[in-house]
């Protein structure tokens, strides 16, 4: 079956004449039929797109002229990719209408490298929330255990590749939102470096840490779509003009030499201790390939959450002042004035979640309290990033827990604390805006997937992935697939 | 207490349209008047996940009138987002600078009455215009309103002036020789009938010898000189009323009502905007090389206030014909030019301000530009008149055919026999006519009646249909009379 397989395998059976890339699409979309209607990762499936997309594909591959090792091969994105023609939700009812008129550049860059599109990929809304509960729509289930969560906010693009429903999925990634749905779902997930992928025509959230980046079954499988998608774009100004490296050709340099550090601060009481256990693991492994480990201290990590749910906020409260009822999406009616229209417009379009972040971020802002919020936490998230710089003078990578749990139950987090938690090993490398990487490390007892995190200095991406990669090819976890039963028909 | 009582305090926030092509954040252009929301894309109007970028233009052209106006360029800068709720706005939040502007501490001297005062300015930063409302019938009945965002994203300069013009007559003054220089800089069009040049006003009274200022009023959307003259002026004795009356001014906005000729409030301080600003994530800090504003300072052109003295000094027009002259580039170049040709400046000053911007639509550089006569054929007919060719009346009779025509002053005389009889014999034998026509008032000339001189210059002019040298045909009549 040709949707279990990997990027690179799957392209090497086109090269081969073994299978065309119509037939991976309806491979894939006879999975999704299968299995979606219990894992739930789409909001809309594209079926004759896909179809009409994978046909040019043929073409392609026939007349010996493939576009490279993305051609042909099957995807899924976000729902906050704005795509052409194709209603971009944003897992919220506000938005339920909007059917953006072009497309983001990542997806541009996607289908210029042959690609094809599969459908979006449920999401909590906005982005806020580590679940998908939060989703205006429904929740996805996480594929090795459907009573779980996928993780979020990028949930659905993590199941869709965990159950095979997509070769690689885009996801964007504020605080965590790619790299503990990856450890969530048992797959890959990179968060590159702020500014190493374009955000024009993502959807924002908090616009100085969201990121994209992919999730895959392997390194080597990130490496390729990274590829595709890294890189300076004229309609983003703050996508740096950093050259994009060969990653591929680093990727098998392994750790020998590598000096790797363990941070003190990311080993906390109350972390699960299986996933305690999986990552101290996984360091051995490392060690064993010959990379030099040592213990570092990030000594602001326990600020990092509070400044992030300070500066994370404030920025979305901004983002999202502009759903209005006025320009797209939902307008309530019985307004009997814009005010009227816009607050009804608001609280009928936004969820409980939105909202909170709304008010805490406006509250954040505000005359009076600016300084001792917003401001406070942009003091702290200097003194985050300063640690990483720290330690990166004495270190190549550093390797870290990716959550401080395991998968849980829907319904499970009712307090949104608790679920904020979530966020404590992810939230610091973002808003020290550097590149981290979620690779499957073990299993719990109960069969749930652990993810180990690897962080890198700035664009260094290359880096992190080599350092993934050896851990992946020194272990199998990343093979082991969730059996699946196929919904009733 | 009196008004006289009163010292006036005002300051003023001007907003200028930069000449850019296209918008501050986007490649959509700028043109007035297009129909609604063509001049869009997803960026400017605020589509979700769109992202601004900075038209390199509109902070050199912000520069150029910074530099102008004396400022200092802050070479490191950065944008802000100002936020406040209302559908002109596509974002709900305007892309503009708050702690570090492009430019603070600059000056523009002003002249009033012959008098000189230096105005200071606090600072002149850059942001994006908003779109704009349409509604069905009046504001407060219409069933339904629409925006066009075809002004959202146009960029804007904010030059913000320190509170020292102390009269409604002084911030006239201040508002024209800001537009002035704008202009000659060619960065704004200084159209305040299309928006492009638009001013809010603070106005506080005090005491007199009181150091510390009295409560503020903003008065927002003064869109031409007479509205802000008469708004401040209505702003001034409302304030001095109420003061007299021992009422307290409340901080608040009032708008101009140029129907009512009256400041209505608009909000008061309490429900005045947070506007919530913080540094724009979507826009990296503007870090700008020395050098390049090293080499806009370079190319700065000769700003009005030089060049209004210059043609004082050099060529001798008073004050006032300077200053009109320098109302705009094209303007004071086609003096220049003029003079070139014709080096009679107080000749060609007059003709250009009583003549010529009589029959222009405007004084702005495209009308000028658009102007029939070029400065030569000005300098060409003004020739015709010193060599005694036509008399000073009959020119103005052959500019008004130049204009119209476009033709040269040379031709038209020629053609239509316009020079003047300037020869002593043609012009003798028709004075001897006259005088021999008239006998009774060359009698009364004798008996001391000086007028009857005039009947006869003008009986002369009529038989050549006013084409007789007045000046020849004086002396012919004084030598020839008293031998009749």
């Amino acid at each position: 079956m040709l949707a279990a397989l990997t990027l690179d395998a799957l392209g090497a059976r086109f090269r081969a004449g073994e299978a065309t890339p119509s037939d991976a699409a309806r491979d894939h979309l006879a999975r999704i039929e299968a299995h979606d209607p219990r894992v739930r990762a789409f909001v809309a499936v594209t079926r004759d797109l896909a179809l009409a997309q994978a046909a040019e594909a043929d073409a392609r591959f026939k007349a010996g002229k493939p576009l490279g090792p993305l051609d042909g091969v099957p995807i899924a994105l976000k729902d906050l990719f704005c795509t052409r023609g194709i209603r971009t939700a944003v897992g919220s009812k506000i938005l339920e209408t909007f059917v953006p008129p072009y497309d983001c550049t990542a997806y541009q860059r996607l289908r210029a490298a042959g690609a094809v599109l599969l459908g979006k990929l449920n999401m909590d809304e906005f982005a806020m929330g580590s679940s998908t509960e939060n989703s205006a729509y429904f929740t996805t289930r996480n594929p090795w255990d459907l009573d779980r969560v996928p993780g979020g906010s990028s949930g659905g693009s993590s199941a869709a590749v965990a159950a095979d429903l997509a070769v690689a999925t885009l996801g964007t990634d504020t605080g965590g939102s790619i790299r503990q749905p990856a450890a969530f779902c048992g797959i890959v997930g990179l968060k590159p470096t702020y500014g190493r992928v374009s955000r024009y025509g993502m959807v924002a959230f908090a616009s100085s840490l969201d990121q994209a980046g992919p999730f895959t079954k392997t390194v080597a499988d990130t490496a390729r779509v990274l590829q595709v998608i890294a890189g300076a774009d004229p309609m983003d100004s703050t996508a740096a003009a950093v050259p994009v490296p060969d990653y591929m050709a680093g990727l098998g340099g392994g750790v020998k030499g590598l000096r790797i550090g363990i941070p003190r601060e990311y080993f906390i009481d109350g972390m699960d201790p299986e996933v305690e256990r999986a990552v101290r693991a996984a360091v051995e492994v490392l060690r064993g390939l010959g990379a030099r480990t040592e213990e570092v201290s990030l000594p602001h990590t326990e600020y990092g959450l509070a400044a992030y749910y300070l500066i994370g906020p404030a920025e979305a409260s901004s983002n999202l002042a502009r759903y209005d009822g006025v320009k797209y999406g939902l307008r309530a009616s019985g307004g009997r004035d814009l005010v009227e229209m816009s607050s009804k417009t608001r609280a009928a379009g936004f969820g409980r979640e939105v909202q909170r972040r709304i008010m805490l971020g406006t509250y954040a802002l505000s005359a009076g309290y600016h300084d001792a919020y917003y401001g406070q936490a942009q003091r702290v998230r200097t003194l985050v990033a300063r640690d990483f710089q720290r330690a990166f003078q004495d270190v190549d990578a550093i390797v870290a827990p990716t959550t401080p749990g395991v998968a849980f139950k829907v319904g499970e987090k009712a307090d949104p604390l608790q679920m904020y938690l979530n966020d404590v090993f992810t939230v610091p490398v973002s808003l020290a805006g550097l590149p981290g990487i979620s690779v499957p490390a073990g299993f719990t007892r109960e069969g749930l997937p652990i993810g180990v995190q690897v962080v890198g200095r700035a664009y260094d991406e290359a880096t992190v992935l080599r350092v993934a990669h050896a851990y992946e090819q020194a272990t199998d976890w990343h093979t082991r697939k969730p059996a699946l039963e196929a919904a009733p028909r | 207490m009196s008004a006289a009582d009163y010292e006036t305090v005002i300051g003023l926030e001007v907003h200028a349209h930069l000449l850019t092509r296209t918008k501050m954040f986007c490649g959509c252009a700028t043109t007035f008047g297009a129909a609604p929301n063509t001049q869009t894309c997803p960026v400017c109007q605020g589509m979700p996940g769109s992202l601004p970028v900075i038209n390199r233009r509109t902070v050199e052209f912000g520069i150029r009138a910074a530099l102008a106006i004396g400022c200092r360029v802050n070479l490191q800068n950065r944008f802000a987002r100002k936020h406040y709720y209302y559908p002109d706005m596509p974002k709900n939040y305007q892309i503009s600078q708050y702690e570090e502007p492009l430019a603070e501490h600059g000056s523009v001297e002003i002249e009033l009455g012959g008098e000189r005062r230096t105005i200071g300015v606090e600072r002149l930063h850059l942001e994006e215009d908003v779109g704009k409302l349409l509604h069905e019938g009046e504001l407060a009945t219409a069933r339904s309103s629409q925006v066009d965002y075809n002004r959202a994203g146009v960029p804007l300069m904010e030059i913000v002036s320190r509170p020292d013009l102390r009269s409604p007559e002084e911030a006239v003054a201040y508002l024209r020789t800001l537009r002035a220089i704008v202009v000659f800089l060619g960065v704004c069009d200084g159209n305040m009938e299309e928006g492009s040049l638009r001013c809010d006003a603070n106005v506080s009274l005090r005491k007199r010898a009181v150091a510390i200022l009295g409560t503020k009023v903003e008065i927002k959307n003064l869109n031409s000189f007479r509205h802000v003259q008469h708004a401040l002026e209505y702003e001034v004795r409302r304030q001095g009323q109420a003061l007299d009356a021992g009422e307290r001014i409340v901080q608040e906005t009032r708008l101009w009502d140029p129907e009512r000729l009256r400041t209505v409030s608009m909000r008061s301080k309490e429900f005045a905007h947070d506007y919530r600003y913080f540094p724009e994530p979507d826009l990296p800090p503007l870090d700008l090389p020395a050098a390049s504003v090293d080499e806009i300072r370079a190319g700065l052109p000769e700003l009005p206030a030089a060049r209004r003295r210059r043609f004082v000094e050099a060529h001798g027009l008073t004050p006032y014909e300077a200053d009109l002259l320098c109302q705009g580039r094209g303007l004071a170049d086609y003096f220049e030019a003029a003079v070139r040709a014709h080096p009679k400046p107080k000749a060609v000053a007059n003709w250009i301000l009583n003549e010529l911007l009589r029959e222009l639509p405007g004084d702005d550089d495209k009308a000028i530009a658009a102007c029939p006569i070029p400065p030569a054929g000005l300098a060409g007919l003004l020739a015709l008149v010193d060599d005694g060719t036509i008399s000073g009346k009959m020119a103005k009779d052959v500019f008004e055919k130049m204009y119209r025509t476009g033709e040269d002053a040379r031709s038209i005389v020629t053609r239509e026999g316009l020079a003047q009889v300037a020869d002593a014999g043609e012009l003798g034998a028709v004075v001897d006519q006259v005088l021999a026509a008239h006998p009774q008032v060359i009698e009364d000339w004798r008996g001391g009646k000086k007028a009857a001189l005039g009947f006869l210059v003008g009986q002369v002019m009529k038989s050549t249909q006013g084409k007789a040298n007045p000046a020849l045909v004086n002396r012919l009549l004084g030598e020839k009379l008293p031998k009749v």
